[in-house]
């Protein structure tokens, strides 16, 4: 069994990371350049990785299944990326990040690492700037701020609704600028299908050419898994159709442990789901709620159209349970409150699953302001109206036309209808301080890994840790382990290992093809989803999630008897990529439901209805459970459980409270 | 699965690979439902598809919101489709009639290979960033982001540059398949940078000549591309461009 050492440097909080970056074993550069290390994936942590670990002269290979580095889905992540810059003067620091994170991740993180992320969060911001990132400034030329849930200051930098846009084509800029001058080997439309262990150690990959459907194997002295999140195990998500697990999977097949499966996030505001045709969910930034107000009828099926209900009618819920926070509570808190309204009677729309968020108070207020510099005293309503559109505009116009363009409903008239969904997932690889997984040289980074969010992560927190894990914290701890590898000559890919497993991989194509069944993939990932998000979604309980793992073994056993997979598998073939992935997600559907019954209290995005104070917050239960889950993978689906203990030494566990 | 009533009929292209010859092939689809996407209506041709035991047709796409940059389907005569400012995975049936035919081919343009079916290659873009779509700062070289004030007006028209997603419309709508909108958007969102400056007439060169390398016709102001960019990406940039890359004769200190 491996060893679950979290290796958190010591001293003091605030010197571990300094101490340990001053201390760690360099590599030379001229040894650099005989050192190989794979990239997989090409999100902000693959391509800030790759470009940077280029830049330090290592030799790269970077893998994307898409057609070009720049598609990754960091670029749809709308809102923000958070960093301590205290710019707006508000009282915001380090500490304050660190704090805000921890507690957001309803005290299930550790300590060391998201200290380490806050003090690294303001190097982000200059490197993108340095790179022509275009953020949004105010007209003093300075950057301005907004702010997101779960904080009470300003600290979310951003890009219009494009932050994630923008800051992944600064790095796909870079990462380009490394292939450009052959420091990197990008291989576009490539899949990742097996890592190869030798002696304990990773040391390369088996890809897949999704154009030719060729088997490849690569050597590299270290792996770094940058491959993203795993939301659609619940089909409907808003990631983006190709996101999978199958990477960070086959790593915890070969050894990785998982960590945290089942702390998934359901993001408050999405566009509800419309009907059975829907391939995906899109989200609604959550800067909305920084103008949007989220609100109910007070009465409930209410028939009336949301313009024709009065002020007094409405029950604008957050405000009214969380006073201190209103609209921006965290995540997780403001889904449950738009549950618990609507499994109550109060929802809108068709399905009356949905809340509004209405923008018409702060249209009103920004274009009273307008008015007064354009020296227009007492204007009526409709002038307020009309200049406060334009800054409503600005502020979020691709957001408001992709919503028009979704639902056909004009949200400048009327509010935006909008549920919980699918989008993100704290859990992952269970990764060392150094971003090591269980398997040595194999690492992991970003979303893949499950390291800085706790149960639940604050908006504009992903971004801050794709590209510090990427730009500020794996160049230097890789170091630390290549320092060790010097010696080791690049493996030649006719080793044995590199043939079994290629013909691993093989086996599993070639099993797709012999089923010879009648449905497609889709139907078992739609079936799948139908589960997961019933037993394993917002709310959760004993008896649903046993009756999940029993229905997951059952999909499974309709899967591999009853499947069918067109062409074959010696060209392009996007059914074949879907059934390798589906299969992964069902195994890993089953580990989320194990996870999330072993888990007997409600934390973060992880809400056991049996664990509950009288408000329905969720209730911890720190004696018991203040560990990370790390699942090790003992063959034919089954899983052990290891536990890392969370100490916290920094900060006073408390009952979260956003009042 | 689907509970809408529009019939219609489709052509779709279909090619084996990049060296099969292809052709449209009819497909009638019914109770389609207007609140689709139009990639959704193309699931539900695939399961038909698949269940049928044939072939599905091939087509590149990803988030499904427009953003990433790889649908890209040719609709009537239409990169993306009869709308403007969408993408092809942003357009709802409810923009068709009920009984109408489409025509769907893919991009087509010297330097966008058909791969398969509606699905090209579009590496030609990322060799042309690699030409020189950067400013080369190595991480840890950065200063504090607000020791460079950007006056706003530059700094917005930077990023309305900069909002390309690189889908290649422009390239597929042009009678000359010119990527001169694109490499022009980049070049634009750098020169009007402070950051971008010290490698502002090199970077234009670079990134011209790739473009010209990789097959790309030239432009001929039609302003096709314009019109058809899914994310309003402005002529202005290409006057722009022309005139770094003028300049670069005279300016440049140093050849590239």
């Amino acid at each position: 069994m491996a060893e679950l050492n979290a290796h958190i440097p010591e001293g003091e909080l605030t010197e571990k990371w300094t101490k340990l970056r001053s201390s760690m074993p360099l590599v030379n550069p001229a040894n650099k350049r005989s050192i190989e290390i794979i990239v997989v994936g090409s999100g902000l942590a693959g391509a800030s990785a790759a470009a940077t670990l280029a830049e330090m002269g290592y030799k790269v290979k970077c893998f994307c299944f898409q057609d070009s580095p720049r598609r990754a889905h960091s670029i749809a992540a709308q809102g923000g990326i958070n960093a301590a810059k205290n710019y707006q003067n508000d009282g915001d620091s380090t500490y304050r990040l660190f704090y805000d994170t921890i507690k957001g991740g309803d005290y299930r993180a550790r300590e060391a690492n998201v200290h380490r992320l806050a003090e690294v969060s303001a190097n982000i911001i200059d490197q993108c700037v340095a790179q022509g990132v275009p953020l949004a400034r105010e007209y003093g030329g300075l950057l301005d701020n907004r702010s997101f849930g779960g904080t009470q200051v300003q600290r979310t930098f951003y890009a219009a609704g494009q932050t994630g846009q923008q800051l992944l084509l600064g790095a796909y800029s870079a990462l380009e600028r490394q292939v450009g001058m052959g420091k990197v080997e990008m291989f576009t439309r490539h899949e990742m299908l097996e890592v190869v262990v030798i002696d304990g150690k990773a040391r390369g990959i088996i890809a897949r050419n999704l154009i030719t459907g060729e088997l490849e194997r690569h050597f590299g002295h270290a792996v770094l898994l940058c491959s993203g999140g795993y939301g659609n195990v619940f089909y409907l998500s808003t990631n983006a159709m190709g996101s999978n697990v199958t990477a960070a999977w086959k790593a915890h097949k070969k050894g990785a442990f998982f960590g945290n499966p089942c702390y998934t996030q359901i993001h408050p505001t999405c566009i509800p789901v419309s009907g059975d045709h829907q391939s995906k969910l899109t989200l609604m930034s959550e800067s909305l709620r920084n103008d949007g107000r989220i609100w109910v009828p007070k009465k409930k099926d209410d028939p009336r159209k949301a313009t024709d209900i009065p002020e007094d009618e409405r029950d604008y819920y957050l405000e009214r349970r969380y006073p201190a926070f209103g609209n921006l509570v965290p995540r997780d808190v403001a889904s449950r409150a738009a549950k618990e309204r609507c499994d109550a009677g109060y929802g809108v729309g068709a399905s009356k699953l949905a809340v509004y968020l209405d923008f018409k108070a702060n249209t009103e207020r920004y274009g009273r302001i307008e008015a007064n510099k354009h020296n227009i005293h007492n204007p009526d309503k409709e002038t307020c109206m009309r200049l406060g559109r334009e800054v409503i505009k600005e502020k979020y116009g691709n957001l408001f036309d992709m919503y028009k363009q979704i639902t056909g409903e004009d949200p400048y008239e009327l509010p935006m209808r909008i549920y919980p969904a699918v989008h993100y997932t704290m859990g992952g690889l269970w990764v060392d301080y150094n971003l090591m997984t269980t398997v040595p040289g194999l690492y992991a980074l970003g979303e893949a890994n499950f390291s800085d969010h706790g149960a639940n992560r604050l908006g504009a927190s992903a971004l801050m840790q794709g590209l510090a894990d990427g730009y500020f914290v794996i160049p230097y701890t890789i170091g630390a382990y290549l320092s060790k590898e010097l010696a080791t000559k690049p493996i030649p890919t006719d080793h044995p290992a590199f043939v079994e497993a290629e013909a691993s991989a093989k086996a599993i194509l070639d099993k797709f093809f012999a089923i010879k069944g009648t449905k497609s993939v889709d139907h078992f990932h739609k079936k799948l989803g139908k589960i997961m998000w019933e037993r394993c979604g917002m709310a959760r309980n004993a008896e649903g999630l046993k009756k999940g793992i029993e229905e997951i073994q059952q999909l499974r056993k309709e899967f591999w008897s009853d499947l069918r997979v067109p062409g074959d598998a010696n060209e392009l073939n996007p059914e074949l990529e879907k059934a390798g992935r589906v299969a992964d997600f069902i195994e890993l559907g089953e580990l989320m439901c194990m996870d999330a019954l072993n888990r007997n209290e409600s934390c973060g995005g992880h809400f056991r209805e049996e664990y509950q104070t009288e408000e329905g917050e969720a209730l911890r239960d720190d004696v018991n459970y203040a560990y990370v889950s790390a699942w090790e993978y003992k063959g034919d689906v089954t899983f052990e459980l290891h536990k890392e203990e969370l100490k916290f030494e920094n900060i006073k566990v408390a009952q979260r409270s956003y009042k | 699965m689907s509970t809408g009533n529009m019939n219609l009929t489709l052509k779709v292209w279909r090619q084996k690979n990049n060296i099969a010859k292809g052709s449209l092939v009819d497909y009638k689809l019914s109770n389609i439902s207007p609140d689709m996407s139009f990639l959704e209506m193309f699931d539900v041709l695939n399961e038909g598809l698949v269940d049928k035991g044939e072939e599905p047709v091939v087509f590149d796409h990803d988030c499904r919101e427009g953003i990433c940059g790889a649908c890209s389907m040719f609709i009537n005569g239409q990169p993306h489709g009869p709308l403007q400012g969408v993408t092809t995975c942003q357009l709802h049936m409810r923009s068709f009639k009920d009984g109408d035919t489409i025509v769907v081919e893919p991009w087509r343009a010297k330097a966008f290979p058909v791969i398969k079916d509606l699905m090209v290659d579009r590496t030609a873009f990322d060799r042309v960033i690699a030409a020189g779509g950067f400013i080369s700062v190595n991480t840890g070289n950065a200063q504090d982001a607000n020791n460079l004030p950007i006056p706003k007006v530059k700094a917005d028209s930077a990023f309305e540059a900069a909002a390309c997603i690189g889908c290649g419309a422009c390239v597929a709508t042009c009678k000359n398949a010119s990527a001169m909108l694109f490499v022009s958007a980049k070049i634009s969102q750098l020169a009007q940078l402070p950051q971008g400056q010290p490698e502002r007439y090199r970077r234009v060169q670079s990134m011209v000549s790739q473009m010209d390398a990789e097959g790309f016709g030239n432009c001929t102001n039609t302003g096709a591309c314009e019109a058809e960019c899914p994310k309003g990406i402005s002529l202005e940039n290409i006057a722009r461009m022309n005139r770094d890359f003028y300049s670069a004769k005279f300016v440049s200190e140093e050849e590239v």
